[in-house]
């Protein structure tokens, strides 16, 4: 944080300051304007909570009601069921868990499989892009348009390439090398699963290579050359320089990826227009078809609850073992 | 330090399969935005039989595309403007003054960014249809509703982003404005403001890339009057054909202007991106 740079006696109230030994400074201009750092955050509270905090709060009232299509145009007349929504849709053994516990091993494998790979194509690029060359800005403007590129414009040529009839992909496979007899379908059956992942490592990957690209620009140089004049070759400095001094980037990135990519919606919607085959069932579309095809809003709260408690765990577990494990470094 | 012809060799190979995989359907989208429609209905062609730009003519009047193309500039532009100006306001606070409640107030703005965006859309549709039942307050299937929730969607990352960039601001200047006298808000907009223009300026095109772009809550809270581009696209397949020659010219059309300026001003977004990550 920034704040260690200031000099004691800066015109801001701030407690580090008052604890570095000059208080005085401090003291005296904390009266000032106590309430001014709060009226400008109010229009941001005021923002976050009527769109994010209010309706978190009243999804997970939504959860305990039999909100029905009966009951939405006026939610007051919705019955209180407490956990029913809960026991019908998380039991796995009816017809309705089994589908939710479907769905979440999907998008699990597609999440775990999409996140490693953005980040290995990630990695890459910011390695290769590393050193100055001719061309260089050219390329790293190109390798940022997927990520540029509103997300349903770069889905929808997806889709184009991927046709059965009349898309690139087949036209290669199938007309110009010859590997397959038959015209596969992507967008649907047991090769949708793989379509949706191209796709989204396609999107994703120039975010890991942003972030990872902004990480490499604060590894000196001299750190390289050190470790070649001792004779370290390409994977040795990967693994002995590079990779430790990315750590605190990769943290972050890995975990906000998941979380991206475990939520996803736009890609399978977009892709599959509205309707993801079975294979390719990912979650945040589960629930959304379900909730809207019955229009039993209740229970799609229920599932959507439980997903964010099963984020909040793993990112939670996740935080708790990558802090242990720097303490222990 | 020298490369290593190994070295150079992988460089290059690792260079060449990334640009494919990206420039393939770039270049897909480019030149069958340039296609006659028989060139995209039997099979696929690298190459235009006959290069038009008839596609760019036609999409116009296949969907009511203008007016998807309005609707998305409004909600994008207002959206983008207000979640700038929240986000300057909140970003001075955090990255000039020490305040309880400080810690608190950044981790939970950044954690919603990482929620379900489900999570949000069932209750927020309940929640905008009953408001305009009750109080005659049209937030759903209305611009403005799709404003006020565009707005949020952006404004943690923006006020992470100029937090990172107020506070590579020396606090000097602020120090000497305020000896002349000048009171925390001229001391922003004439001091720091101006010496963070251009984040100001990349985080504003990030808010109304966000905005553009945004498929999830545009499917649900658009009628056919409100409806944007995210959702107005998909209307070229028709139940005998898919123009899919328009439906690249129209993607090309309403892409063209966020890739130029992302990548104009890319440099700021890793500028910005370092600065998050330095914390």
């Amino acid at each position: 944080m920034a704040t260690s740079t200031t000099a004691p006696g800066a015109a801001r109230p701030d407690r580090r300051d008052a604890r570095a030994g000059t208080p005085e400074p401090a003291r005296r201009r904390r009266p000032r304007r106590p309430l001014l750092p709060y009226l400008l955050l109010v229009p941001a509270i005021v923002l976050e909570l009527a769109v994010h905090v209010v309706p978190m709060a009243v999804g997970a009232w939504m959860s305990l009601l039999e909100l029905t299509q009966f009951h939405i145009r006026d939610w007051s007349t919705a019955p209180f069921i407490g956990l029913d929504n809960y026991r019908a849709t998380l039991d796995i053994h009816t017809a309705a868990g089994r589908e939710l516990l479907h769905s979440f091993w999907v998008t699990l494998a597609y999440t775990l499989l999409s996140v490693g790979l953005a980040w290995l194509l990630g990695m890459a690029g910011a390695v290769v892009l590393q050193r100055p060359f001719r061309g260089r800005a050219v390329l790293r403007a190109l390798f940022l348009t997927p990520y540029a590129l509103p997300v349903y414009t770069a889905v929808i040529t997806w889709s184009f390439l991927l046709q059965r009839d009349t898309g690139l992909v087949n036209h290669v496979l199938v007309d110009q090398l010859g590997l397959l007899d038959d015209r596969p379908f992507w967008l649907i059956g047991g090769n949708s699963f793989w379509s949706l992942l191209v796709v989204s490592v396609w999107r994703n990957w120039p975010f890991a290579f942003l972030c990872l690209m902004a990480g490499l620009q604060n590894v000196p140089d001299e750190l390289y050359e050190a470790s070649a004049i001792d004779g370290a070759g390409f994977w040795r400095r990967l693994r002995s320089v590079t990779l430790p001094l990315l750590r605190p980037v990769n943290l972050v990135l890995l975990l906000v990826l998941f979380l991206w990519t475990f939520n996803d919606f736009n890609t399978p919607y977009v892709l599959f227009g509205g309707s993801a085959p079975e294979q390719a069932d990912l979650i945040s579309i589960h629930i959304y078809r379900s909730s809207f095809k019955t229009w039993d809003f209740g229970s799609g709260s229920a599932m959507s609850v439980a997903l964010l408690l099963f984020l909040l765990v793993v990112s939670a577990g996740y935080l708790l073992i990558t802090n242990r494990r720097r303490d222990h470094a | 330090m020298r490369e290593t012809a190994g070295e150079r060799w992988g460089r290059r190979i690792v260079l060449t399969l990334l640009a494919l995989f990206v420039v393939i359907p770039l270049y897909v989208m480019v030149t069958s935005a340039a296609k006659p429609l028989q060139d995209v209905q039997n099979g696929f062609t690298w190459w235009p039989s006959r290069p038009t730009l008839q596609p760019f003519v036609d999409m116009w009047s296949t969907v009511p595309l203008a007016r998807y193309l309005v609707n998305s500039l409004v909600v994008s532009s207002i959206a983008a403007v207000c979640s700038v100006a929240v986000a300057i306001f909140a970003a001075f606070a955090v990255s000039r003054y020490r305040f309880r409640g400080r810690g608190v107030f950044s981790v939970t703005v950044l954690s919603t960014q990482m929620f379900p965006g489900i999570l949000f859309l069932l209750p927020l549709f309940l929640i905008y249809v009953n408001l305009g039942n009750t109080t005659g307050i049209e937030l759903y299937a209305s611009r403005l509703g799709l404003v006020i929730t565009y707005l949020t969607f952006s404004l943690p990352f923006s006020i992470w982003m100029l937090v990172g960039y107020f506070d590579s601001i020396p606090r000097g200047l602020d120090e000497a404005a305020q000896v002349d006298g000048a009171g925390p808000l001229r001391t922003l907009f004439q001091v720091i403001l101006p010496a963070a223009v251009p984040g100001v300026v990349a985080v504003t095109v990030y808010a109304f890339m966000t905005a553009w772009g945004e498929v999830l809550f545009a499917s649900v809270m658009t009628d056919e009057g409100s409806r944007t581009l995210a959702v107005g696209l998909q209307g070229y397949s028709t139940q005998f054909n898919v123009y899919w020659n328009q439906v690249m010219a129209a993607s090309l059309v309403v892409s063209v202007p966020v890739v130029a300026g992302f990548l104009a001003l890319q440099r700021y977004f890793v500028a910005g991106l370092t600065a998050g990550a330095v914390k």
